[in-house]
C-alpha cells in the first residue's frame, strides 16, 4: 500500500470511528397481529422473573376471556423511561405500558398516548371507579389524562421494632427532630470494635429519584415548593434549601446514616440493610416483598415524620402520591384490545389480586372492600394517600425536575459521605446550578 | 548496527518504480475491468454503511439545529429549527451548561492521554515479552487477551462490585489485606471516581495495544536484533532503535484508532456511575447522553456530538499528516 492510499484508508477509518460519537441508537417494540399486544411492565417484585409469574396468571385470565394473547415484557426501571423515549420517537412502541406516575404529563405533552376520555374511559368504567387522588396523577390538570393508575403507592417509616425496643423507643417518632433524636440512639457500636455497625437510619444516596421525592416532601414540609406559583421551576428557595439540608444532614451532621450508602442507587440496596440489621429505619413506598424474601418479619410502619406532629396542608406532606400508571399508545396497531386489558388491569378482581401480590395499593375504591386490604399497613397508607400526600410537580418538565435535583442531592452526599461538610450555601448553590440548568435546557 | 539493516530497505526503494510514474496506468487499467457486477457486489456494503453510519450522522447533525424534548419528540420530523442555539447554549461562557461542558473536555483529554500510554506501554511490554519463545507463552497470550475478549458490560460490572466501597474487593484487599489504608476510601465517588474510569479503561484497551504491536513485532527479522546484539547494543538500544522505529507505521495507526476509542468512552462510567457521573469523572460522551436522556434535551445533545465530531476530525486529521508516514512503503 502507498502513503496515498495508506493515508486514504487511515482517514476513512478515522471518519468512521470518530461517527461513532454521532450515531443515534434506535429500537422498537409493536405489536403484531391483530389477536397479539405487547405489553411493557414496569418492575415491582423483587425481581423481573417474579413480575412475570406474577403478570402471566393475570394475562392468563385475560387470555381466555379475550382470546386476545398479550406478549409481556417486564422491563427495569433503569431502562424504562429511555426505552419510553425511543418508543415514542420511533413511534414502535407496545400497545400497553407502564409509567411511573410522576412522568405521566412529561409523557402526556408528547402526544404519544390515548386520553381517557370519551369512549376510553367509559371503557373501563369511568373516573368515579378510581381513588380520585391517584386518577389526578394521569396529566396535566385541565386536561384529559393520557395514564390511569394501576398500583398505588406512598412513603411510609419502616422501622424495626426489635431495635426500637431495645433502645428503649416506645412510639415512631412524630416529628423530624424526634427522629433525628432517635436515629442517634439506634446509631451504636453493638460489638464494641469501635466501629458503628447499627446505623439509625438507611438511605438509597445515589438513587435520583429517592432524592428528587425527599427534595418534594421535605421541602413543601418547610413551606417551600419545587415550582412557584405560575409553573416556573424554582429549586433554590429557602423551604426546599432548608428541607434538603436536613436530609444530607443525617448524613454529614447527625452521622445516622453509613457514608456507604452514598453509593447505594437501588431502593432495594435500603431494603437489604434494612433486613440485615444494619440500620434501624428507612423510608420506602411498597418493601413489603421483598422484606418478606429475605424473611423479615421484624418491623413496623409509620407516617413520615413531619416538622410540627399536627402539621396539616402542604406542611403536612408525608408523601407524594406515589404509583404506577398505564397507558395505551397512540400509534397502537390494536387500540381495541389494548383499551380492553387496561381494563381488565384496572378492574376489581385484577386489581386485589395484583396489588395484593405486589404489596401495593389498590387504586380503585371497591377493592379496599378485600380483608387482604384491611392491614394495619395498607390502612396507614391509605390515609397518607388520603390526607397527607400531594402529587409530584404536574407540569412537563417534572422529569428534568426530578433528574436535576436527585443528581444534585447526590453530589451533596457524596461531598457528606466522604467527610465533607455541606452548608446552607452548598445546598443553594447545588440545587439553584440544577434550577439554571434547567432553565437554559428549555 | 543500523548499517547492516539499511542496504536492504534501499535497496528495495531504488528498485520500487517511481509510483509517480503508475499514476497514469492504473486508472486505464481499472477502466477495462469495471463491470455492472463491481457495482452490485459493492452495493450491499455501500448500503449497510449508509445505513448504519451515514443517515444516523446526518440525522444527528440536523438535531443539533432544532429543538427536540419531549414536546418534539413524537412529531420529530416537524421540531422546531432553531439554528445556532443549541451551539450557543453549550459555549456560552456564563452558562452551567457551558461549563460542564468545558470541564468535561479538559478532563476527557486528560482521561485519554493517560488511559492511551498505561494501555500503549502494557501493550509494548506484554508484546516485547511474549515475541520470545518460552514455555507458557501461548497460555500467557491467551490470558492478556481475556479484558479485549469479554463483554465490556460484564468486565466493567465485575469493577462496580470490586470498586464498592463497603465490601469491594480492592478495599479489602487494600485495607482489610495490606493495611496501607486506615478508612475505606469512596472509588466511585468524588475524585477517585476519576481513576476508577481511567484503571477500568485502561485494563480494557491494553491487550488492544498488545495485540497489534504483537503483530507488529513479528514482522521485525529476527536476524536484525542478532546483528545488533553482535555488535553489542543493549536491551535497551535495541528497543529505541530498531523496535520502536520499525513498528512505527503499526503504533501511529494504533495510537490513533485507541486514541478516538478512548476519547469517545462511554460504556465504561455508564456502567460503573449509571446514568449521571459524579462531577470528577464527567467525560463528553456521557455528558451529551446526559443532556439528551436524561435532560430530554436532544438538541442540546445532538449540537454537543457535532462539536465533538468536527474536534475529533481536526485532530485526526492533523494527525494523518504530520505523523503518519510520508514518503515510504509501510510494512505490508
Amino acid at each position: 500500500m502507498n502513503t496515498k492510499k495508506f493515508r486514504w484508508v487511515a482517514a476513512l477509518a478515522v471518519g468512521v470511528v470518530a461517527a461513532g460519537s454521532m450515531t443515534a441508537c434506535s429500537a422498537s417494540g409493536g405489536s403484531g397481529d391483530s389477536d397479539t399486544i405487547t405489553y411493557w411492565a414496569s418492575n415491582q417484585a423483587p425481581t423481573v422473573e417474579r413480575d412475570a409469574e406474577i403478570l402471566q396468571e393475570s394475562i392468563d385470565r385475560y387470555t381466555e376471556e379475550t382470546g386476545v394473547k398479550v406478549d409481556l415484557e417486564v422491563i427495569p426501571w433503569s431502562d424504562l423511561y429511555n426505552r419510553i423515549l425511543t418508543a415514542v420517537s420511533s413511534g414502535e412502541g407496545p400497545d400497553v405500558l407502564n409509567i411511573g406516575n410522576t412522568w405521566a404529563v412529561s409523557l402526556q405533552s408528547s402526544g404519544a398516548f390515548v386520553p381517557w376520555e370519551g369512549e376510553a374511559l367509559d371503557a373501563i368504567g369511568g373516573q368515579d371507579r378510581f381513588v380520585q387522588s391517584s386518577f389526578a396523577t394521569g396529566g396535566a390538570e385541565g386536561q384529559a389524562p393520557t395514564s390511569v393508575p394501576i398500583y398505588g403507592l406512598s412513603y411510609s417509616l419502616y422501622y424495626n421494632t426489635a431495635m426500637f425496643e431495645a433502645a428503649g423507643i416506645t412510639t415512631p417518632p412524630a416529628t423530624w427532630d424526634e427522629f433525628v433524636e432517635d436515629a442517634k440512639k439506634l446509631t451504636i457500636d453493638t460489638d464494641g470494635d469501635g466501629q458503628i455497625d447499627q446505623w439509625g437510619v438507611t438511605m438509597a444516596g445515589s438513587s435520583i429519584a429517592n432524592n428528587a421525592h425527599q427534595a418534594f416532601v421535605r421541602g413543601l414540609q418547610n413551606g417551600g415548593s419545587l415550582y412557584d406559583d405560575d409553573g416556573n421551576p424554582d429549586f433554590g428557595n429557602d423551604g426546599v434549601v432548608t428541607g434538603v439540608k436536613e436530609w444530607v444532614d443525617l448524613m454529614a451532621v447527625d452521622k445516622v446514616v453509613s457514608p456507604s450508602d452514598a453509593e447505594s442507587v437501588n431502593g432495594s440496596d435500603m431494603a437489604a440493610t434494612f433486613a440485615e440489621g444494619q440500620a434501624a429505619m428507612f423510608f420506602d413506598q411498597a418493601p413489603g416483598d421483598n422484606l418478606k424474601s429475605r424473611n423479615f418479619t421484624d418491623y413496623a410502619a409509620a407516617p413520615v415524620p413531619m416538622e410540627t406532629a399536627d402539621a396539616t396542608g402542604l406542611e403536612g406532606t408525608q408523601s407524594h402520591v406515589a404509583g404506577i400508571n398505564v397507558s395505551v399508545f397512540e400509534n397502537s396497531g390494536n387500540k381495541e384490545a389494548a383499551i380492553d386489558f387496561v381494563k381488565h388491569l384496572t378492574s376489581d378482581d385484577e386489581q386485589k389480586y395484583l396489588n395484593e401480590s405486589f404489596g401495593s395499593l389498590p387504586v380503585v375504591t371497591t377493592a379496599y372492600d378485600d380483608p387482604a386490604f384491611q392491614t394495619d399497613v395498607i390502612k396507614l397508607k391509605q390515609t397518607i394517600l388520603a390526607d397527607h400526600a400531594q402529587p409530584m410537580p404536574l407540569y412537563p418538565s417534572e422529569g428534568q425536575m426530578e433528574t436535576l435535583v436527585g443528581t444534585a442531592i447526590k453530589d451533596l452526599l457524596a461531598t457528606a459521605a466522604q467527610g465533607g461538610s455541606v452548608s446552607e450555601a452548598d445546598v443553594k448553590s447545588a440545587l439553584e446550578d440544577a434550577n439554571s440548568q434547567m432553565t437554559t435546557g428549555q | 548496527m543500523t548499517v547492516n539493516v539499511l542496504p536492504p530497505a534501499t535497496a528495495e526503494k531504488e528498485s520500487a518504480p517511481d509510483p509517480h510514474q503508475l499514476a497514469p496506468i492504473e486508472p486505464a487499467k481499472r477502466k477495462k475491468h469495471r463491470s455492472p457486477l463491481a457495482y452490485f457486489l459493492v452495493a450491499p456494503a455501500a448500503l449497510a454503511e449508509l445505513l448504519v453510519h451515514i443517515v444516523p450522522m446526518v440525522l444527528g447533525i440536523w438535531i443539533a439545529f432544532i429543538t427536540l424534548n419531549q414536546l418534539s419528540i413524537a412529531n420529530w420530523v416537524n421540531a422546531p429549527f432553531v439554528g445556532l442555539q443549541n451551539f450557543v447554549t453549550a459555549l456560552d461562557p456564563s452558562s452551567p451548561i457551558a461549563g460542564q461542558l468545558y470541564g468535561a473536555l479538559g478532563r476527557t483529554l486528560l482521561f485519554t492521554v493517560i488511559v492511551v500510554a498505561i494501555a500503549w506501554s502494557m501493550g509494548m511490554l506484554g508484546a516485547v515479552l511474549l515475541t520470545s519463545s518460552f514455555k507458557g507463552r501461548g497460555l500467557l497470550r491467551t490470558l492478556f487477551l481475556v479484558p479485549y475478549a469479554l463483554p465490556s458490560y460484564v468486565g466493567t460490572i465485575a469493577w462496580a462490585f470490586m470498586f464498592n466501597q463497603r465490601d469491594g474487593a480492592i478495599n479489602r484487599f487494600l485495607v482489610d489485606d495490606l493495611g496501607i489504608l486506615q478508612d475505606r476510601p469512596f472509588w466511585l465517588l468524588g475524585g477517585n471516581s476519576f481513576w476508577a474510569i481511567v484503571i477500568v479503561t485502561a485494563w480494557q484497551f491494553w491487550p488492544f495495544a498488545f495485540l497489534m504491536l504483537l503483530a507488529a513485532l513479528q514482522n521485525i527479522p529476527g536476524d536484525v536484533y542478532e546483528a545488533a546484539s553482535l555488535d553489542g547494543a543493549s536491551l535497551w538500544k535495541q528497543f529505541t532503535n530498531i523496535t520502536l522505529p520499525m513498528v512505527k507505521p503499526a503504533n501511529a495507526v494504533l495510537l490513533l484508532i485507541m486514541s478516538l476509542w478512548i476519547f469517545n468512552q462511554f460504556n465504561v462510567p455508564y456502567v460503573l456511575f449509571g446514568p449521571a457521573s459524579p462531577e470528577q469523572a464527567t467525560l463528553i460522551s456521557p455528558l451529551i447522553y446526559q443532556q439528551s436522556f436524561n435532560n430530554w434535551n436532544f438538541g442540546l445533545g445532538g449540537a454537543m456530538s457535532v462539536m465533538l465530531l468536527v474536534v475529533l476530525l481536526i485532530a485526526s486529521a492533523f494527525y494523518i499528516r504530520m505523523v503518519l508516514p510520508k514518503g515510504q512503503h509501510d510494512n505490508d
